[in-house]
């Protein structure tokens, strides 16, 4: 790395506003070719604006931003896109229905002579990029077919055949296994050898600083300070992002309750391929007791969602019984499942939880507006707002009012108003898909404590988590899901982060 | 440290824009309403507001039960047909048959009473509504393609039923409800405020207007809150087919005659009251108000045009262009608002 060349990007003084918030405030970070920076921060810390700036999507209000030393404007996303600047969002920019070369190669597919698409050249192509990140697919395969992880590679083949001189991932391990981050760890790793410069956005302290040379970590959108990775103490990192320290972070209850009888009974579960997109189920039988948070763990494509799904009658079951408090409960609709008392938390809170448009009070209430009519008909609405009010302080969410748009709440609150609805309707079993993805850390505690709470207070909760750590702490009881079956069950006392790995990998021994 | 830096000022673009794009199909009717009064004086006169109104009442009608469907995200092309069906039922019914009347012997008509012909033409929508929602959640058919089929079918429908011809000449009680005024008030007008408000407390404030909403706002959250969205859907094409009946047979009454060829194009001028009234068309987001104001809107625009002696040719183009031209400000203002 040589420390004396200009740094590829630098920007000094970086601030942008927005009606009634500052988004960014003086903040300056550089990054040189050959290094992986991590971008570290708390959701609404000014990582996604300082990504926007940076892409060319939005322009700052005050600062200078320097591009191999020279002032530069990146006014637009073409123009950060000719320097050398990609950006890998969260959400990726795949045209589902075309194959990985075209996808790769998207408006800049080689031509014949006769202007038409040279087919066998832009698969050769394409195949000469893709294998040098790993990613050993047919190229002439649809991009629908590929995994998560296989899309976010076609994504990165996409940036080293524009020859990328930069390469922001913004969040990308958040919808990875393990394993698939393993790999792309890797791939960051062989990118910063080829020369190139990557900015690495991620929540996942550990995964930052296993890959960055530096790191850069910003807060409430100011800079909180920019350290070498190396001698950097988790602590310092943490205290840089919250100022709290690690210890309480995922901190576990000191008293755990003994669970009671039990609320949630699953035998034989299982699902057909055809009516289901995702892992099929193969004959689930599980119990969830009253007072006990049941984690669920296993990667990506074990079936843990299809579980939690089939269970709510989101998804349609193949055949199995399903008990709530000991009584057999017919579930082919969610609408039946909160009937018989069962909520769910869905994984994507945006597309699956939230109506956006709306304000917090009608996302609030829209499961349980039976309890707040009038005549059967109309909408009490002071009722409706004082029972928001109640769960807005018992569960410290933070929104200026109830009238406020759910979409400008922070991902930790709107967790909480999604949460807040459920418990609306007292259910029995709460089922949880991944309550923390995309929440802030001391969001996350936040919710964590919730849920003991309600656990405690005699819901039986299902909680399902890609975190490991985040499983080990909240639940009482873990169960390891391994291509639609289950493949452990342990108390959480006795498990430890390399038992679970080792029983959501492996085969599962004969039952 | 930094030479170029700018202070911008700290109020700058308030949540105002936010504000504005609620408001916006109002301002544009004042200031539409201002100007056509300085141009053409008679344009203000209470005669011609009343005209106005009366004019707006029957597409307006079925724009609030447009507004139900397109908050659900989806579309009725088939109004006008059915529009025309349900006048000609509720016509047919007062003369007592459906044979073409230009006789002149309407005094022996031996009709059913109002009450046949109106329950007749609501549920001629309701079962044009019926069918055509039943289709679009049970077969997965787009709203947009068995609409275009109802389009198509009601209106063949409507000429089979007459067999071509006008029904024409109702009784005083049937012409009281299109062509009547309680005070200086068009009857038709009172029918389609009183509906608005109607239309209005339900959206606003009872479950089955959130569920609307919901519905529209994000379907599988809908449906992952508990709703039943697909009976949701369905009643929303129930509701629109139900105003489009009462609308045909408002028309009938008001023109004195029911015929086949009765509300043509009309779901372009219902679509777009809705549209230019704020409702986004991919739904849940607008409001009963905003349509009133965007009916109004385009009323008091064709009104205008014509005291001012516009071609009605180039009314159709100003119209479509104002089309274009609210959603492309909707879009901006609220493109604004993301961050």
């Amino acid at each position: 790395m040589a420390r004396e060349s200009p740094p590829l990007l630098a920007l000094h003084g970086i601030t942008k506003r927005f009606p009634g918030v500052t988004a960014l405030a003086d903040v300056s970070l550089d990054v040189r070719a050959g290094e992986v920076l991590g971008l570290l921060g708390e959701n609404g810390a000014g990582k996604s604006t300082l990504l926007k700036i940076v892409s060319g999507a939005q322009r700052p209000d005050a600062g200078t931003i320097t591009w191999q030393g020279e002032t530069a404007t990146l006014a637009t996303p073409h123009q950060a896109q000719q320097r050398g600047i990609v950006t890998i969002y969260q959400e990726f920019n795949l045209v589902p229905d075309l194959t990985i070369a075209e996808n790769v190669f998207i408006g800049r597919e080689p031509l014949r002579a006769t202007g038409l698409i040279d087919w066998p050249r832009l698969a050769r192509d394409t195949g000469d990029v893709t294998r040098r990140i790993g990613l050993d697919l047919d190229p002439m395969m649809s991009v629908r077919d590929l995994s998560v992880a296989e899309q976010q590679m076609v994504e990165i083949a996409r940036a080293l055949s524009m020859q990328s001189r930069l390469i922001i991932m913004d969040e990308p391990t958040s919808a990875l296994s393990e394993t698939e981050v393993a790999r792309l760890l890797r791939i960051m790793d062989s990118l910063r050898h080829a020369g190139l410069a990557v900015i690495f956005v991620t929540h996942r302290l550990t995964e930052a600083t296993g890959v960055c040379d530096r790191v850069t970590v910003l807060r409430d959108g100011r800079l909180a300070g920019t350290r070498p990775v190396a001698g950097l103490e988790m602590d310092e990192l943490i205290r840089m992002m919250v100022g709290r320290s690690a210890e309480q972070l995922y901190r576990r209850p000191a008293t755990r309750r003994a669970p009671g009888p039990v609320r949630l009974s699953i035998r034989n579960l299982r699902t057909e391929g055809v009516t289901t997109h995702g892992t099929v189920l193969h004959g689930i039988d599980l119990d969830v007791r009253q007072g006990e948070i049941v984690g669920i763990a296993g990667l990506v494509g074990a079936g843990r969602t299809e579980l939690a799904r089939a269970v709510f009658g989101a998804d349609p079951r193949a055949g199995g019984r399903i008990e709530v408090d000991g009584s057999p409960v017919r579930v082919h609709s969610p609408r039946d499942a909160i009937r018989a008392g069962i909520g769910l938390v869905p994984e994507d809170r945006k597309l699956q939880a939230l109506f956006l448009a709306l304000a917090v009070r009608h996302n609030f209430s829209i499961a349980a507006l039976g309890q707040f009519l009038s005549f059967g008909v109309f909408v009490r609405e002071r009722a409706e707002a004082e029972a928001l009010e109640h769960y807005r302080r018992t569960l410290k969410i933070r929104m200026s009012s109830g009238e406020q748009m759910v979409v400008n709440l922070s991902g930790g609150n709107q967790q909480k108003v999604v949460l807040a609805r459920w418990l609306a309707l007292k259910p029995n079993v709460l089922i949880v898909d991944e309550p923390t993805r995309g929440v802030d850390i001391a969001a996350k505690a936040e919710v964590h404590e919730l849920l003991d709470e309600l656990a405690g207070n005699g819901i039986a909760v299902m909680a399902i988590s890609s975190e490991l750590p985040e499983v080990l702490a909240i639940s009482d009881r873990i169960i390891t899901m391994r291509e639609g079956r289950i493949t452990g069950d342990l108390p959480a006392a006795e498990a430890t982060q390399e038992k679970l790995m080792a029983l959501m990998t492996l085969a599962p021994v004969d039952a | 440290m930094s030479q170029t830096a700018t202070e911008p000022s700290a109020t700058r673009r308030p949540d105002a824009a936010t504000l504005l794009g609620r408001v916006a199909p109002l301002v544009f009717l004042l200031v539409l309403m201002f100007v056509f009064s300085v141009l053409e004086p008679r344009f203000l006169s209470e005669l011609n507001l009343f005209n106005v109104m009366r004019q707006i009442s029957i597409t307006g009608l079925i724009a609030l039960g447009m507004t139900f469907v397109i908050l659900t995200g989806g579309i009725d092309l088939s109004v006008g047909s059915v529009v025309a069906l349900a006048g000609l039922v509720a016509g047919a019914l007062n003369k007592g048959s459906s044979a073409n009347s230009l006789s002149l012997d309407d005094t022996v008509a031996a009709g059913y009473p109002l009450i046949v012909s109106v329950g007749a033409a609501a549920l001629v929508g309701l079962g044009a509504g019926l069918v055509q929602g039943v289709a679009i959640t049970t077969l997965d058919v787009p709203p947009f393609v068995v609409t275009l089929g109802g389009l198509s079918a009601f209106r063949g429908a409507a000429l089979l039923y007459s067999g071509g011809g006008p029904i024409s000449s109702f009784d005083d009680t049937y012409r009281f409800w299109g062509q009547g005024k309680i005070g200086p008030m068009p009857v038709p007008v009172i029918v389609f405020l009183g509906f608005a408000l109607l239309c209005h407390i339900v959206l606003r404030h009872t479950r089955y207007g959130r569920h609307v909403y919901a519905v529209g706002g994000n379907a599988e959250a809908a449906r992952l809150s508990g709703l039943n969205v697909r009976a949701l859907t369905l009643s929303v094409y129930v509701i629109v087919g139900l105003f489009a009946g009462i609308a045909g047979f408002v028309l009938s009454s008001r023109l004195n005659s029911a015929e086949a060829v009765a509300g043509l194009g009309y779901e372009l001028t219902v679509i777009a009251s809705v549209v230019i009234g704020g409702t986004s068309l991919f739904g849940g987001i607008g409001s009963v108000a905003g349509t009133v104001v965007g009916a109004i809107l385009i009323g008091v625009l064709i009104n205008g045009l014509v005291l001012m002696n516009v071609s009605p040719y180039v009314q159709q183009i100003i119209i479509g262009v104002i089309i274009v031209l609210a959603v492309a400000f909707d879009r901006f203002v609220k493109g604004r608002r993301r961050r």
